[in-house]
């Protein structure tokens, strides 16, 4: 049910670009049959239950209960529901492009109404909790281009979602103290809970009601929410949203309303709401915010009887809520209908619809008879019960009890004085200063047949209930049947309108009587709020809060936000150094017992090796010798690599680090040679410092670590599991090509993500440029800059000089060597590389194949065939680059991707698992018996990557660069001569 | 197990000096001092691997644990391959930092200074004074004739939200 009523929502603005404001009919239609639903659903005398699993590892459940309570609640948020649905299809001008989405987040908060009243687990009802507070702000913020609106709707939001908050740590907690989210079953064990923890986890829940619900000290955001559209002022702040907080209390008031906490925090802050909303809405002066404040009023009303937690009382307070929700609703109707109308709510304004408007006043005098607590009207037979109940309380628990009640009686009769200012306010004639009566307000065309229907349907509500209050006092007896009366042996009270002569109605006479004379005397002032200034507004201390906050945060950005990224590395690295080190120094641990120098005399001499190379790197003023430096280092542990008894690694670090010498060279190579350090010398020592910190405190970590070490490695299988299962002798390349070949798989395509990001940062636009034709380049133009007649006499006497060992009288040893400038050419280079090329590139599918047994594999094979690569590239140019390799890198890349890719998915196929490996026997004439392993296709996908990796980035970091640094000396040349002639000796790409 | 006191002093050495160089404002030092955390980090996983072994090469007989353990090679044989595509891209950063800016220096983030240099938080939309307002129909009542604007006649209804916006502020 509650899914439909979301999906509705999902479709109501399509529908309403379809038929306009008349979906708000269709929606009327739904919620009228989900009312119809509840009605012949639910059973106020059993409660009704369905169980979905969710999140089952968390104890998280859909479930969802129907009681008497949920049962009450679902009957008020569907009936108001549609009433308001009704009206809306009025409210709104018929091409109001708003108005689409709007009925949706309505709907929609429908919806999450109904899922909070009915969820029976915590975390269930927190969501829908939170859904009704983001749908109350959009809905307040439905005039967005007004500040009023706007600053409104974040107010609210803020408010209620701090307290929400409040009550997530409450509700998880309780939770945690029951063992149990379901709400039926945290009721069930209060009686076994007790304790500060509960009394503080019940006080967090009760922020969280009073913030919803608008009590003092959260009352002034339901005031300012009533920049919000009257049918939403009606819907979410009158009846329904602001009942969650209600609810919420009515709820865990049947089993927690004895904690210590409870009461006094129910009680005073209900009856101070009361007071204040109460005397507030008497000072108001526009119609509108009669009725926000008194509904604030009525809330504070509401959170005491419904916290109170005896029989009677919540019986009273079941019945008050309904109440309250049929006259809030159909009053706030009313403001809106003259709002629409007469384009004003200020009742200094308004003047003389009493007279013009007769269904409109017979309606409102209903209601706000009501609410005034008038019989022979509903309002009135829930507000006997509440006397009542309280009156009952207060026989048994004394004097609190009774100051409560006189509180009560009151707010009661301001509630009657206020009453009568709204319909003074609203429709009586009134006089200007002077003392002449002010003009009738016009009405712009009479509000029809529909816009009526929904207050007057409310308002006819309000009449029988009163005359026949059966069927609530079903639903509230069912509910008030869980509660133990106020004391032993008193009969439960009951609805009806006339109880006799009882002490309770003298006190209903009372609060008319006061009520009456208080309007009489101080209620028709036109400007109340300019005779008496008001003392404490709370809104401006909430504002003033925030602004703070705001400055607070201002501050700490400022503070610790300096803009240097050096800074907050430094911070990080100190907070790493200091928690680690403070452990240490707090906890207890021996000196290690197994302690050696080192495995050989050797490793000491490459441990001196790598440490005077990281100390080289500090000290080198050049960029290319701090480079070298740190080669030195990688060079001396693929040494120590080698010693230890690892091939595979220092055969890889071999090769990597000498890709990276090269690859540094061209990348940096337009960078100037020296490093010059900005950093002032201040900070030197405190890097220092911090550097050897770090590097002391990992060294006593690691040691303490491998000193505590008990547990047998997981490897111990490996050895037989890569021989027996993966079918090979080199233990580690098994282990990346199958034992842990998802590791591997996601490693692959690292680097070809890390590829194309290079690539991307270099082109810009993109990768694959169409280099020329090989036979189209020019012979000796690829890095010639200037035409010969501009150099000088020494430049052309050095050149000279190069070029005559550049020629050879027979062909070219390297297919694109002739395109270099003369200059550029090393002829042995290139001897060189022609005969070593392709015996590496062997080499490397040799290491790849046999990689399975020996030392080598995919991740070698590829490093290797790479370097073979920037030979090439370093020995020919560009344009040898692209004739060793006329694939777009990305393709090589891709292919090698899908094979690793084929290789995991082909099993799956053949009815194993995932990358599941298997061989196949073959005999060649020649070659003798063979056996392959399909791993070794993965690790053909592995090469192919590194490969595509290795030529993207040459092609990148070095092929564009070259192609950019000479377009940018030509174009400096150009301007430094000022001639435009050069064009001939374009850069080719 | 054993513990390496070369190894250990190795790669304290290692993490310390790669600290220094990437606290430095140069880029390429910030670079360098990456490589060399990273070596610091390579020999930290070669020490869980305990004391020298035989390489990893099947051969009957041999017990498990004389071989060199294998799974810390294994790690270590990605994270080599992984630190050279990082020094790629980190290479291909510094060039385009260079080409854009002529800068190879960490710079300070002037959005940072910015707010850092900002007094108070005051913000019109949050802070002004703003008059509560007696109708939600303002801007659609024709203010010298009283008379509501009808359904149809919506369109110029832009420009008097634009007044009523600019009358509030």
């Amino acid at each position: 049910m509650l899914s439909a009523l979301f999906a509705v929502s999902m479709a109501a603005p399509f529908l309403f670009t379809w038929i306009g404001r008349r979906v708000f009919y269709v929606l009327a239609a739904v919620l009228g049959v989900a009312f119809g639903w509840v009605l012949v659903y639910g059973d106020p005398a059993q409660d009704r239950t369905e169980t979905l699993e969710w999140i089952p590892q968390l104890g998280v459940e859909l479930a969802f209960r129907m009681d008497a309570l949920g049962y009450a609640m679902s009957l008020l948020i569907t009936g108001v529901g549609a009433a308001v649905m009704l009206y809306c299809a009025r409210y709104f001008p018929a091409r109001e492009p708003a108005a689409g989405p709007f009925s949706a987040q309505l709907f929609a908060f429908a919806a999450a109404m109904l899922g909070l009243v009915l969820s029976d687990d915590v975390v269930m009802l927190f969501i829908f909790w939170e859904l009704t507070t983001i749908l109350s702000f959009l809905l307040i913020g439905y005039s967005a281009h007004r500040v009023f609106a706007r600053r409104s709707a974040i107010q609210a939001l803020i408010v209620t979602t701090l307290g929400g908050l409040a009550m997530l740590i409450g509700l998880l907690w309780i939770g945690e103290l029951a063992g149990t989210y379901r709400i039926s079953e945290m009721i069930d064990q209060a009686g076994a809970l007790s304790g500060p923890a509960v009394d503080s986890a019940m006080a967090l829940i009760l922020v969280g009601a009073l913030s919803k619900s608008a009590l003092v000290p959260f009352h002034f955001w339901l005031p300012a929410a009533m920049a919000a559209p009257t049918p939403v002022s009606a819907y979410l702040h009158a009846a329904a949203m602001v009942k969650a907080g209600i609810y919420l209390v009515a709820r865990f008031a049947e089993g927690f309303h004895d904690t210590t906490l409870w009461l006094p925090i129910v009680l005073s802050l209900g009856l101070l709401t009361m007071l204040v909303g109460a005397y507030r809405a008497l000072r108001q002066t526009d119609i509108k915010l009669v009725l926000a404040y008194g509904t604030v009023s009525q809330l504070g009303f509401l959170v005491m009887v419904n916290g109170l937690g005896t029989q009677d009382a919540a019986l009273a307070g079941v019945s008050m809520l309904l109440a309250h929700g049929l006259f809030k609703a159909a009053l706030f109707m009313i403001v809106g209908i003259i709002d629409h109308k007469a384009g004003t709510r200020d009742l200094r304004v308004l003047s003389g619809i009493g007279r013009s408007q007769r269904w409109l006043v017979g309606i409102a005098v209903v209601v706000a008879a009501s609410m005034a607590g008038l019989p022979p009207l509903f309002g009135f037979v829930a507000k006997e019960i509440v006397f009542e109940s309280i009156y009952g309380y207060a026989d048994v628990h004394g004097a609190a009890g009774w100051a409560v009640l006189a509180g009560v009686v009151l707010g009661s009769a301001i509630t009657v004085a206020y009453s009568a200012r709204f319909l003074w306010g609203a429709f009586a004639d009134k006089r200007d200063e002077h003392g002449k009566t002010l003009p009738v307000t016009a009405f712009h065309g009479k509000p029809d047949v529909v816009f009526l229907a929904a207050p007057a349907g409310l308002a006819v509500l309000t009449v029988l209930l009163a005359i026949y209050p059966a069927p609530l006092q079903e639903i509230g007896e069912a509910f008030a049947a869980d509660f133990a009366p106020v004391a032993e042996g008193i009969e439960p009270t009951y609805l009806a309108l006339w109880h006799g002569w009882t002490p309770v109605l003298g006190l209903s006479v009372v609060s008319w009587v006061l009520g009456l004379a208080a309007f009489w005397l101080i209620g028709r002032t036109s400007d109340p709020q300019k005779a008496a200034p008001l003392m404490l507004d709370a809104e401006r201390l909430y504002r003033n809060t925030i602004r703070t906050l705001d400055d607070f945060a201002g501050w700490l950005t400022a503070k610790t936000q300096r803009g240097s990224l050096a800074w907050y590395l430094f911070i990080i690295i100190a907070v790493a150094t200091a928690l680690p080190a403070g452990i240490i120094a707090f906890t207890e641990h021996t000196v290690p017992e197994h302690i050696i120098l080192a495995e050989e005399p050797l490793q000491m001499v490459l441990g001196a090796v790598i440490i005077s190379g990281g100390f080289g790197a500090i000290w080198a003023p050049k960029r290319f010798m701090a480079v070298l430096m740190v080669a030195l280092c990688g060079w001396g542990i693929a040494g120590i690599f080698a010693l230890q008894g690892a091939p595979d690694l220092a055969l890889t670090l071999l090769l990597v680090e000498s890709i990276i010498l090269v690859v540094f060279v061209l990348a940096l190579r337009s960078l100037p040679a020296g490093i010059w350090t900005q950093n002032p010398a201040r900070f030197k020592l405190g890097r220092a410092l911090l550097g050897a910190g770090f590097g002391v405190v990992m060294m006593v970590v690691a040691a303490i670590a491998m000193d505590s070490r008990v547990a047998e490695p997981v490897s111990v299988e490996y050895p037989w599991m890569a021989y027996d299962v993966g079918h090979g002798a080199n233990i580690v390349n098994v282990t990346l090509v199958d034992i842990r070949v998802w590791d591997t798989f996601g490693e692959i395509t690292v680097l070809a993500a890390a590829a194309t990001g290079v690539a991307s940062l270099i082109f810009v636009k993109r990768r694959d440029v169409v280099r020329k034709e090989l036979h189209e380049v020019p012979t000796g133009s690829v890095g010639r800059v200037l035409s010969d007649q501009e150099l000088s006499t020494r430049q052309m006497k050095e050149i000279r000089v190069a070029r005559s060992f550049a020629t050879v009288a027979r062909e070219a040893w390297l297919v694109a060597g002739r395109t270099l400038a003369p200059e550029h050419r090393s002829i042995i280079f290139e001897v060189v590389t022609r005969l070593m090329f392709h015996a590496i590139i062997l080499l490397s599918v040799y290491l790849l194949l046999a990689g399975h047994n020996t030392p080598g594999g995919g991740f070698a094979g590829g490093l290797l065939a790479g370097l073979a690569f920037v030979l090439r590239y370093l020995a020919g140019g560009r344009y040898e680059l692209e004739a060793a390799i006329p694939f777009s890198a990305g393709a090589v890349m891709g292919w090698g991707l899908a094979i690793a890719c084929f290789t995991g998915v082909l099993p799956l196929f053949l009815g194993g698992a995932a990358f599941q490996s298997f061989t196949v026997d073959f005999a060649l004439p020649v070659f003798g018996e063979h056996h392959l392993v399909s791993s070794v296709l993965f690790d053909v996908g592995v090469y192919l990557v590194v490969i595509g990796l290795i030529v993207d980035v040459l092609r990148s970091l070095g092929s564009e660069i070259d192609v950019r640094s000479e377009q940018e000396s030509r174009r400096s040349s150009n301007l430094g001569h000022g001639i435009h002639s050069q064009t001939s000796l374009g850069v080719a790409r | 197990m054993t513990v390496n006191l070369t190894l250990l002093t190795v790669m304290g050495v290692m993490f310390a000096v790669g600290i220094y160089l990437m606290l430095e404002r140069s880029l390429t030092r910030v670079l360098l001092g990456t490589i060399l955390l990273s070596n610091g980090a390579n020999l930290l996983i070669l020490m869980t691997a305990g004391r020298a072994g035989y390489a990893p090469l099947y051969r009957d007989g041999l017990e498990a644990d004389e071989y060199l353990d294998p799974l810390p090679q294994a790690l270590l044989l990605t994270a080599i391959v992984i630190a050279f595509a990082m020094v790629a891209f980190m290479l291909a950063l510094i060039y385009r930092s260079w080409i854009l800016a002529r800068q190879d220096e960490v710079t300070d983030d002037e959005e940072d200074r910015r707010v850092a240099e900002t007094v108070g938080a005051y913000d019109p939309e949050e802070d002004a004074e703003v008059p509560s307002e007696a109708s939600e129909f303002i801007g659609e009542v024709d203010p010298n004739t009283g008379t509501l604007r009808t359904d149809d006649a919506a369109g110029p209804r832009p420009e008097t939200e634009e007044s009523v916006e600019r009358g509030e502020r």
